[in-house]
């Protein structure tokens, strides 16, 4: 009754290309920008800043990448965290080795950095598909962390191999508290996701979904394979750079190479699975499933005054259960789930 | 289906609240947060560091806690993994009238929270890990690496071999095979390894284990044509019991492996089986038994308020070292409260004062009932570390027994001089002026 677009005519084809062709949509995005831009920066605790929020946003940006390559184009891949990891430290080393260096632009070299090491490891898809991709882009995984603890220069020969972020400063404006961080990370990702769901929408997007339908039949109606599948891992690993460098500088600080670790790749492909593939909606979904339902059990559990040894396990067995349970309502992730509420509540109530 | 689960979240939810409300501590009590990790690869580790460290807790209230004191505290898993360890920190740094300190007992975490601590004033121990040069206290504050870091041991390992050898002179020509875990954690003692091998003269052969280290016929393979006169073990988890049964199988003598002390605990050698019979490893805690131990057995597990549900591991190498991270911390809040008043809660702040003044002679050991169990211990500002001292043990197919009956101690000196340099690199990164806080 609420949700319904009876009314709402588009007489301009610009109308009818918006990304929110629904009234309803438009002012409920509008709301949680507001929201997001507004309200929490007021309200929101220090907690929520630094182990939430900030958390979930980067995770959700990393997502949104793999969502792009493996969702969109179709190429799993499993080096999301070593193009993670190529961002953060490039980024390091743009702020520490060019003077004046702006760090905005260090974000964006950062990226490129991962972009071009996302091409060169894209290559083998020409040939390969599937399954061994996948065990393709585990080489990826491997070689960046090896190559970031074998190569001193990376790290600024820290005996460690650890990297400790440089201070955030922005036109002399610095991004100190966590309140302030939060910010600079909602922007960023608000507005690359905003280009990814354009991206998506045109016809750079449309070459990925027919490669990743049918990559024969693509080529026949005249996509250029070759270009198509390296751009999609070039955005890609553009975006889990980025996502990497704010990883490092917003979020922990003081990082080792370790950090984006396969484990970490694992995460953000259970993100992409779970939240829904082929969805920008889902990276968001995802990122929140897997980074606040833990958190979210282990208050619930630790509650309950069994012995910590117990609770501990009991968090994951309940964590796996819902992957589980959700996995079979919904095999086609959280916003498939969003997806059909929606067509719901355009009916209700009163359904067919 | 979905009304049902909604139900039994709601229930869930309610209890919860409910018991928010009735554990929550009473303004008497100091609050330790307790990052700790029961479920993943490291379980072993943190089962029994953590509850060591629990268990050394109720002993003190027991007591009476510090100058009646009672402590307080709470677990949060962390799963050995850093954003989980940093909600973690930041969801209990606030709680119960703030947090004293936090030990996280992984690297990763660690370093997640060490920018964090200045700024939230919060003391961070490392005991046995994490940033050598951070025993730099005028750059470091709020990280405490206590009793001994990784640079140390490494010299330590040295000074051990060549005693071995009959005087470090003596190291000159040897073959010495630093085996390690590929990480930041396994080239953490390069530096000291690579400065002595110049100055002493041995021949150092590096061999990298990629993780997790399942697999190292290749590596032992080359250990074999090197045939080196000692090896160094620098691993962790699987890759040590591995090494060790490879080791036998390619007929290595087991006594001239030498571990690091994270490869030196019982969960470490009891899985080689028979293979490890003759193992040393370093570490900081003298194997055996002690009067705390004892009072622990006695007053805890006696009330059946023990925190390892298996008995046999009390007194184990992670329990004891829990333990002895414990008592080192209550004697930071003890110093503390001698300085900023007995029988008060104290803030982070003083208790990173407390941590800095530690001194922990051989009648203080007596006094603790833990004589010998860890070195003396002397923190200040220029040395947040204390100590420096370790000590070899051996593997004797059942238990782990002291080899070194002192303590020893590596060169110092160059140690500290390494510290130095590191540590003012990462100041002048991070645009720190090194100075010692006041009290």
């Amino acid at each position: 009754m609420i949700y319904r677009e009876a009314g709402q005519f588009k007489t301009t084809y610009l109308n009818d290309s918006q990304i929110f062709p629904i009234a309803q949509d438009r002012y409920a995005v509008a709301a949680l920008l507001i929201v997001a831009f507004i309200a929490i920066p007021l309200f929101a605790s220090q907690y929520f800043f630094s182990a939430i929020l900030i958390p979930f946003l980067i995770f959700s940006l990393a997502a949104l990448g793999l969502n792009i390559l493996t969702g969109y184009a179709g190429q799993i891949s499993l080096g999301t965290a070593a193009f993670m990891a190529v961002g953060a430290f490039a980024s390091y080393n743009f702020m520490l080795r060019v003077p004046g260096m702006p760090i905005l632009v260090a974000f964006i070299l950062g990226g490129i950095c991962a972009a071009m090491v996302g091409i060169l490891f894209g290559l083998p898809s020409l040939r390969i598909r599937g399954f061994y991709l996948a065990a393709s882009t585990l080489a990826t995984q491997f070689f960046v962390v090896w190559c970031l603890t074998k190569v001193p220069w990376f790290t600024n020969y820290s005996s460690s191999g650890v990297i400790t972020a440089q201070q955030i400063n922005i036109l002399g404006i610095p991004f100190d508290t966590p309140g302030e961080k939060y910010v600079l990370v909602l922007i960023i990702v608000s507005v690359m996701a905003l280009l990814a769901k354009n991206m998506v929408r045109s016809n750079v997007g449309r070459s990925w979904m027919a490669v990743r339908d049918m990559d024969v039949a693509a080529e026949v109606i005249g996509f250029r394979i070759v270009r198509t599948k390296l751009i999609a891992f070039a955005v890609s690993s553009f975006y889990c750079g980025i996502a990497g460098a704010l990883f490092a500088f917003c979020y922990l600080g003081t990082v080792e190479p370790e950090a984006y670790n396969l484990d970490l790749s694992f995460r953000i492909l259970f993100m992409v699975i779970i939240g829904g593939l082929g969805s920008i909606l889902g990276s968001f979904l995802g990122a929140g499933f897997i980074v606040l339902l833990p958190t979210v059990l282990s208050v619930i559990v630790h509650y309950t005054g069994l012995p910590n040894s117990v609770t501990s396990n009991l968090e994951l067995m309940v964590f796996g259960a819902l992957i589980i349970f959700f996995l079979i309502v919904e095999p086609h992730g959280l916003a498939r789930l969003w997806q059909i509420a929606k067509e719901k509540l355009r009916l209700w109530p009163f359904p067919h | 289906m979905k009304l049902k689960l909604l139900k039994a979240l709601t229930v869930a939810a309610v209890a919860a609240a409910s018991t928010v409300t009735s554990t929550l501590a009473t303004a008497q009590e100091q609050f330790i947060p307790i990052l700790s990790y029961r479920v993943g690869l490291y379980a072993a580790g943190g089962s029994g560091f953590f509850g060591g460290a629990i268990d050394y807790f109720n002993l003190v209230n027991a007591n009476g806690g510090i100058n009646g004191v009672k402590i307080s505290w709470e677990e949060c898993e962390t799963e050995y993994n850093a954003s989980r360890g940093v909600e973690c920190y930041e969801r209990l740094k606030k709680k119960n009238g703030g947090a004293s300190l936090v030990e996280p007992l992984g690297t990763g975490i660690a370093y997640g929270v060490l920018d964090r601590l200045p700024v939230d004033k919060i003391p961070m121990t490392t005991m046995g890990y994490g940033r050598s040069d951070a025993a730099n206290g005028q750059v470091f504050p709020y990280v405490f690496p206590l009793i001994t870091s990784y640079w140390n041991q490494a010299a330590g390992m040295i000074k051990h071999l060549g005693d071995k050898a009959g005087g470090l002179d003596k190291l000159k020509g040897k073959k010495i095979v630093h085996l390690y875990h590929d990480s930041a954690f396994g080239k953490e003692p390069f530096p000291v390894l690579e400065a002595l091998e110049k100055s002493l003269g041995y021949q150092l052969i590096k061999i990298p284990v990629a993780h997790p280290g399942t697999e190292q016929n290749s590596q032992w393979l080359q250990i074999r044509q090197a045939n080196p006169d000692y090896v160094i073990l620098w691993g962790w988890g699987v890759m040590n019991a591995v090494a060790i049964k490879t080791a036998a199988r390619n007929g290595f003598p087991r006594e001239k492996m030498l571990g690091v002390w994270w490869a030196g605990s019982e969960e470490d050698t009891i899985p080689a089986g028979d293979a490890a019979k003759g193992y040393t490893t370093m570490t900081f805690n003298t194997p055996g038994n002690y009067p705390v131990i004892d009072e622990i057995r006695k007053k805890v597990y006696g009330a059946g308020k023990g925190n390892l549900a298996d008995k046999d591991r009390i007194g184990s190498v992670y329990h004891m070292r829990g333990i002895t991270a414990a008592m080192l911390w209550i004697e930071g809040i003890r110093n503390a409260q001698n300085k900023y008043g007995k029988g008060k809660v104290m803030t982070g702040e003083q208790i990173r004062w407390g941590l800095e003044n530690i001194n922990v002679d051989e009648k203080r050991q007596r006094e603790l009932g833990a004589f010998n169990m860890f070195p003396t211990i002397k923190t200040s500002c220029q040395d947040h570390e204390g100590s420096g001292a370790v000590k070899v043990q051996v593997w004797d197919g059942k238990a782990w027994k002291a080899v070194t009956p002192n303590w020893i101690q590596g060169d110092r000196a160059m140690v500290q001089k390494m510290v130095a340099e590191s540590s003012a690199k990462y100041a002048a990164e991070k645009k720190i002026t090194p100075a010692c806080l006041p009290g």
